[in-house]
């Protein structure tokens, strides 16, 4: 079964067009991987799959497990088992990180019709993915990403992500500013809830990662298009040509 | 979410107003001598006290209403307001919880208050809440074994009029201000407390005794000393909205510490904020708070948590005189529809080594609008004073307002002062973050204000510190989603 189905999807914001007809197919048990120069439109592309508000859809579809995505409110979706974790994490200062999170996992439980989780359980949930993550135990008292380093911050985002279980994980630049051992951790992450069941969408800029998280197809995003597709090989092409071959194949189908 | 949005979450109706037909002993409308004359008498007052009222009649008559604060209001017309009430008698109360209006149910409800005090607060006839009346009498006596004065002003003025002749106007005299000069001239009622030496207080004041906030009409007085050694706290108001016939309550509260004496005044107060659309029937809430740090080692700590009334003009502030005293003003401020706050501290520092700390949160939604005003004043035989300010203000949509006025008055070089500000709108970016983990941006929004108030939240007394947190949920809940 098909997660995820992007159909010729436009969006603009502030009236700019960034994302120019992208289609693109997710199955189920999949790992997709999405690269791209700075300013094509990868965390677009995420943000409008998240379902955030000032981008603005202006054409295609987006069929999520065959129903229409774009219909639902940002925390439906996640409900529903999509996650976006932040290229730019959030910081929301004096709520603590398993405060919010025990209430995100009960949004989506209750959403479900399961019952919510009570303290002694979720702290139980809690222990067990930190081990996955190896997250330190203070970040979880800690307000949600407040004082974070970079690296502490996007393991928290894949935190969020172990505890919540989604369907579809987009991941946005997540390895971005991570040493190699973080790294290898997030990747960990990742591939521990990697099943049939679940697909991800993997944005980034480093061939390195997808040594970790090994990807089912790779996709070229060049100035809002989808301008190559192929294996994981694809990104070791990039690796070592950059991406102006591509550019240049892209501008020529922009003015054909 | 757009603005728009945000907006149209913060702007939820006042939905819980009642108004019960008053049927009530009251002196006509108006202000003059023989009014005040008539208040004294109907409280079967001592002669020196109908005196002290009489002196600050006379010199409030020389007044003007002060203009200074940023707050828009149409003139109050001194003689149109009735200055004296008597009770609600028993048959014109509802007789039972079902008599009183679903909506104002919903809301004690929706705070987690319980049962017995829902009857009190909807003021349902005496006999029906003689349980709670009952606890509260045995709490009382226990209060009384340790020998702690707990009892209304009246009640006060008549069996421990020494302590009162001692005490009141002695950190707010009656020529303080324009609205404490008035209320020292027609005072209705309000508490008294005593602790003496040495005495922790084993309980905090006011959890078991809230009817006794209750009718006591608009110009409430209240009079806490903490001897030697003593220690209370003392909680104030509650998350229960409140409805009054009248516009303008200009209340007084004087707290004095003696050495190594320490006092924790809590308030958290939801009055009527007048309809969101128009301003209007909103109360004004003009009140002088002030606590003097009288002996060494003492502490005065205010914390509140402001979300109601139209217009509020509320500066609790603490006189520093012993030496190392400390002085605390934690405050949130919600604002909302065309509710005004002029609201903040005054710290005075006289002895050496006094300390201070202000933390305030304002938060201004819909055309509310916040104003901080705050005033550390470091005199010059205090060597080595501190303070601390921190001011934070959140905005949630673009119509509302905060301001931010503090004053540094430091004459003393040994003085060491700290001042963070900050203002910040609840992020979109924020909302949406929850929102992806599949929170409610209703949720989202109460979540983030909580935050935003922890540090002053964490001050409160634990079970007051849950219902203000609820408090400010209810009073951001939206009509949407
Ligand atoms: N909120 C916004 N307002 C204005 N322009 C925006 C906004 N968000 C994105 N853009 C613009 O859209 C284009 C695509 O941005 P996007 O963030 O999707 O790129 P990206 O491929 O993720 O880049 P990077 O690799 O640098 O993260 C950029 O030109 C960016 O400036
Ligand atoms: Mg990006």
């Amino acid at each position: 079964m098909s997660i995820l189905e992007i159909k010729n999807l436009r969006a603009s914001v502030e009236e700019k067009e960034i994302l120019k007809g992208i289609s693109l197919t997710v199955k189920a048990g999949e790992v997709h991987a999405i690269m791209g120069p700075n300013g094509s439109g990868k965390s677009t592309l995420a943000q409008v799959l998240a379902g955030r508000e000032e981008y603005k859809v202006t054409g295609g579809k987006v069929l999520y497990r065959g129903k229409d995505l774009l219909e639902l409110g940002p925390e439906e979706r996640a409900r529903e088992g999509v996650f976006m974790a932040f290229q730019y994490p959030v910081e929301i200062p004096g709520v603590s990180n398993t405060y919010f999170l025990k209430a995100a996992l009960n949004a989506i439980r209750k959403h479900r019709g399961e019952k919510e989780v009570d303290a002694v359980e979720f702290l139980k949930l809690v222990r067990e993915k930190m081990k996955l993550v190896k997250m330190d135990e203070t970040l979880l008292r800690r307000p949600v990403n407040e004082g974070f380093s970079g690296g502490e911050k996007k393991r928290n985002e894949i935190f969020h992500m172990a505890v919540l279980e989604p369907i579809l994980g987009v991941l946005d630049e997540t390895d971005s500013g991570l040493d190699i051992d973080a790294l290898k951790i997030v990747a960990e992450g990742v591939n521990s809830l990697r099943d049939q069941n679940r697909a991800f969408v993997v944005i980034t800029h480093y061939q390195r990662l997808l040594d970790y998280i090994i990807p089912d197809f790779v996709h070229v995003l060049v100035e809002g298009r989808i301008v190559r597709s192929g294996g994981k090989e694809l990104a070791l092409e990039l690796e070592e040509k950059g991406y102006s071959w591509l550019e240049e194949e892209a501008s020529a189908l922009a003015t054909a | 979410m757009s603005t728009a949005m945000l907006e149209e979450y913060a702007e939820r109706e006042y939905e819980f107003g009642f108004v019960t037909d008053i049927d009530q002993e009251m002196i006509p409308p108006g202000l003059d001598e023989s009014v005040v004359r008539l208040i004294s008498a109907k409280k079967e007052e001592p002669e020196w006290l109908l005196e002290w009222r009489l002196k600050a009649f006379s010199h409030w008559l020389k007044m003007e209403e002060p203009q200074w604060a940023n707050v828009k209001y149409d003139p109050i017309d001194y003689q149109k307001i009735i200055y004296y009430a008597a009770p609600k008698s028993d048959k014109d109360r509802p007789k039972s919880l079902e008599e009183v209006d679903p909506e104002l149910l919903r809301t004690y409800e929706k705070l987690g208050i319980p049962l017995k005090e829902q009857e009190m607060l909807a003021g349902v006839a005496v006999d029906a809440v003689f349980d709670s009346v009952s606890v509260a009498t045995t709490f009382k006596g226990k209060l009384a074994e340790l020998g702690i004065v707990f009892c209304s002003f009246s009640e006060a003025v008549k069996n421990h009029p020494e302590l009162v002749k001692k005490y009141l106007g002695s950190v707010v005299p009656y020529s303080d201000n324009f609205f404490a000069t008035l209320n020292s001239a027609v005072f209705s009622d309000g508490s008294f407390v005593y602790i003496p030496k040495g005495v922790r207080c084993p309980m905090e004041l006011s959890t078991y005794f809230r009817i006794n906030a209750m009718n006591t009409g608009q110009f409430e007085r209240t009079l806490i000393v903490a001897d030697e050694g003593a220690t209370v706290s003392y909680l104030e108001g509650c998350t229960a909205p409140m409805r009054d016939e009248n516009q303008l309550h200009a209340a007084v509260v004087e707290l004095v510490a003696m050495d190594d004496a320490s006092i924790k005044y809590s308030t958290v107060q939801n009055w009527y904020p007048g309809d969101l659309e128009t301003g209007k029937g909103g109360i004004f809430n003009f009140v002088t708070k002030r606590g003097k740090c009288e002996g060494k080692r003492s502490k005065i700590s205010w914390t509140q948590v402001e979300t109601g009334s139209a217009v509020t003009w509320k500066y609790p502030s603490c006189i520093l005189k012993g030496d190392d005293s400390v002085g605390e003003f934690y405050s949130v401020a919600l604002t909302k529809g065309w509710q005004q706050a002029d609201t903040g501290t005054k710290m005075v520092h006289i002895g050496k080594n006094t300390t201070s700390t202000i933390i305030s949160k304002g938060i201004s939604a819909g055309q509310g609008q916040n104003t901080y005003r705050g005033q550390v004043k470091i005199l010059k035989g205090a060597h080595g004073a501190r303070n601390f300010s921190q001011c934070d203000s959140m905005l949630i949509g673009d119509r509302c307002g905060a301001h931010t006025f503090p004053y540094i008055d430091v004459n003393n070089p040994s003085a060491r002062m700290e001042h963070e500000a900050t203002t910040s709108k609840i992020g979109e970016d924020q909302i949406f973050y929850c929102n992806q983990r599949g929170i409610a941006t209703e949720d989202a929004v109460s979540m983030i204000v909580n935050g935003f108030c922890r540090e002053v939240f964490r001050e409160l007394p634990m079970e007051f510190a849950v219902e203000a947190q609820k408090l400010l949920e209810v009073n951001l809940e939206g009509s949407v989603g």
